[in-house]
């Protein structure tokens, strides 16, 4: 059986490029997409901990579902404000919209 | 006789009112009407209040309660007695002299209605400050003269002069009414009320040293109001005001106001000996002192204010001696016949069309026959020629000295009374005798004033003519004696003078000593002209520190104003432009530095405060494995 440590592990580099993504890049569809690479990084790390933790099964796998049915509700409004974006400023460049500045 | 009473400083007030803010506009050339006819009322009732007080009846009326505070409370309310209705008569007499005169002199000023709506503001406060029955409100309308004559000094204010007399009559004022305004708090203080009854009812319960305290500070105001030394420098300043103002104001009414304060609390004066000696000692000096500087001025209207001090001067030896009913008699005459050699001055004024300097003067006698009667009339009661109001008065100023044993202030006041006759004289010969020193066509110009002018000198000139025989015979038991001893009946040191060789012998010395001070003037300016100068050059220092007022102006300049200009310039550039407007600017700046420092922060950029949060999270979660907390 595989190490727990090799699902975390490959959660943790799921997590750390998509956090990157979110942080670096400037395309909207792109942050959105690297958003979704963090949440399944979440649930590979909550599916894996449910396997290997005793006890009920299923506990983990349930949140999963959760987190699957809050990312596509996200991915919605996620894509919606890229849309609405691209109406207003014809571009979907997330340093665009700075206006929140003090 | 109460509606009399509440009438005669009310009308003068309705017509400031009714002048003041129709005058511009509506009454322009007409503002006299109303503002002459209010005052004429007001001397009519004065004198019917007069008669009336003649005849015994006197008046103490609480009108309102003006403030009512736990022990604290003052009335607005009018007490008449004697000394009120000597002190309406000369106000309202000369008040009402100085409104018809106006009419002529004021002719065409700009500030017409305006002058009429000042003067009659001055004539309620007046009647106010002598009508008053408690000293708050004495002090109250104290104040309003003296913004009165702030007003009226600068009443041609695009004139720079004019306009800083009047702010150095002001300010010079305030420095004597915070004395006066100490004393009052300390009447307060120490007696619990501030009614003149309960004052002086409760007089002689005060302490030595704090009578003697109470008296200096009244005293103080007493020293600003009637320009005693050493705060007499606004007086001559003051006649950068309209000739009529400086009669009224600063010959006749408001400067007698530290006179009539004085006499006024006589109960409390009579409690500290060491006052009274202050207020002989300083008025002495200041008659003698003012005197000389007179002796050389050139100014027509200077001479006579620094009589006008020297005057006061003689009114306050009366007082510090105790002899109360005499400093009120020559306040009397003075009031008279001061305001009547400012009207005649400012007609000769007036018919130079301008000219105040007598050196360039002369020769009027023949064009103003009238005024130059007048004057003469006025000067000789001025010197104190027998007969006339101003031997009588002077002559029981100089009595009372005396025969109080207070030899050598009569000695220093008949020295003043050759200096008076003889400024008096000089004036006269400067001005009307000889050949005309002016410019021959404005000389050519020169004509009698108008009758409006005129007839208020001859109407002044007859109580100054009979005033002294109808109040001052027999001398120390006159008629005026008899109506104001009550008044000073506690203050009036022990025994009766009766009229006696020692009085006649000295009434003659001062005569003589008087016309003496005539006939120098005459011997010096009408028989050899040429002397003068002469003598001028040789008394050289002398003359020099005369004729620059023995440098006040300038020692106070030097030990006070320039000091405190400095002084004040320092606390604006430094503490004000520093350290005041520094703290506001410096709070300024640190918050702008702040906002500057934490500016990029909030630079709106999402993924900026996405990294940011990462950052304090992996933060945490390092200190979460190092640190276990």
């Amino acid at each position: 059986m595989t190490p727990l440590q090799h699902y975390l592990a490959l959660s943790v580099a799921l997590f750390a490029i998509g956090a990157w993504g979110v942080m670096a890049r400037r395309s909207i569809i792109v942050v959105v997409m690297s958003l979704e690479l963090m949440l399944n990084a979440a649930n590979i790390a909550l599916v894996a901990f449910s396997n290997y933790s005793p006890g009920t099964p299923g506990r983990g796998e349930v949140f999963v579902f959760f987190v699957l049915a809050v990312a596509a509700a996200e991915v919605a409004i996620g894509l919606a404000i890229g849309i609405a974006m691209y109406r207003l400023r014809e571009r979907l460049d997330v340093d665009e919209l700075d206006e929140l500045k003090g | 006789m109460k509606a009399a009473v509440l009438l005669i400083p009310l009308l003068p007030l309705l017509s400031f009112a009714f002048t003041g803010l129709l005058g511009r506009r509506y009454l322009k050339e007409r503002s006299h009407y109303v503002s002459v006819a209010a005052v004429g009322i007001s001397w009519l009732l004065s004198m019917y209040v007069l008669v009336e007080v003649e005849r015994g009846q006197t008046l103490s009326w609480q009108l309102y309660s003006w403030i009512a505070v736990g022990r604290f409370s003052v009335d607005i309310g009018f007490l008449v007695d004697q000394l009120t209705a000597v002190m309406l008569l000369v106000v309202s007499t000369v008040g009402f002299m100085v409104h018809v005169y106006s009419i002529g002199y004021m002719h065409g000023d700009k500030g017409y209605y305006r002058f009429f709506a000042y003067i009659n503001l001055f004539m309620f406060s007046m009647f106010m400050l002598v009508l008053a029955n408690n000293f708050l409100l004495l002090y109250v309308f104290w104040e309003a003269v003296g913004l009165c004559s702030y007003l009226l000094i600068a009443f041609w204010f695009p004139k720079r002069s004019a306009a800083n007399a009047g702010m150095k009559a002001f300010l010079v004022n305030r420095v004597g009414d915070f004395g006066f305004s100490l004393g009052i708090m300390l009447i307060f203080i120490t007696l619990g009320t501030l009614s003149y009854s309960g004052v002086f009812a409760s007089a002689s319960t005060l302490s030595g040293g704090m009578a003697t305290a109470i008296c200096l500070l009244l005293f103080t105001g007493a020293v600003g109001k009637s320009a005693q030394f050493p705060l007499h420098v606004w007086l001559p300043d003051a006649m950068e005001g309209p000739t009529p103002v400086s009669s009224l104001i600063h010959a006749a009414t408001m400067v007698n106001a530290g006179v009539y304060m004085v006499a006024r609390s006589n109960p409390l004066f009579a409690q500290s000996h060491t006052a009274m000696m202050v207020v002989a000692i300083i008025g002495t000096f200041t008659a003698i002192f003012a005197a000389t500087i007179a002796m050389v001025q050139n100014d027509i209207k200077k001479v006579l204010a620094y009589s006008t001090i020297s005057q006061l001067g003689y009114m306050f030896l009366a007082l510090g001696v105790g002899a109360w009913t005499a400093a009120i008699f020559h306040l009397l005459a003075h009031g008279f016949f001061k305001g009547l050699l400012f009207l005649c001055s400012g007609s000769v004024i007036h018919a130079l069309g301008g000219e105040q300097d007598m050196r360039k003067m002369g020769g009027l006698k023949r064009k103003t026959k009238i005024t130059y009667w007048t004057f003469v009339i006025g000067a000789l009661a001025l010197s104190g020629f027998p007969g006339l109001s101003g031997f009588f008065s002077k002559d029981a100023v100089l009595t009372g000295a005396f025969a109080e044993g207070y030899w050598y202030f009569w000695i220093v006041a008949l020295i003043t009374v050759l200096l008076t006759a003889f400024y008096s004289f000089r004036l006269i010969f400067m001005t009307f005798h000889g050949e005309p020193r002016t410019d021959p066509k404005v000389f050519a110009h020169a004509h009698e004033s108008p009758r409006v002018m005129t007839v208020p000198l001859i109407l002044l000139a007859i109580p100054t003519v009979i005033g002294g025989l109808m109040l001052g015979i027999p001398p120390e038991n006159g008629h005026i004696d008899r109506l104001l001893h009550h008044i000073f009946e506690a203050a009036i040191p022990a025994g009766e003078h009766v009229f006696g060789p020692l009085t006649l012998s000295l009434m003659i010395i001062s005569a003589l000593v008087g016309i003496a001070g005539i006939l120098l003037a005459w011997h010096l300016y009408e028989r050899c002209p040429w002397l003068p100068n002469a003598a001028c050059k040789r008394a050289g220092r002398l003359y020099t520190l005369l004729l620059n007022k023995y440098y006040i102006d300038e020692i106070y300049a030097a030990v006070i104003i320039n000091p405190l200009r400095g002084f004040c310039g320092w606390l604006w550039r430094f503490v004000d432009a520093g350290v005041i407007d520094g703290a506001v600017n410096g709070a300024g700046w640190l918050a702008m530095g702040a906002g500057r420092l934490l500016r990029p922060i909030q630079s709106g950029k999402v993924q900026g405060y996405l990294f940011s949060m990462f950052l304090g999270l992996l933060a945490l979660m390092v200190a979460y494995l190092l640190f276990n907390i």
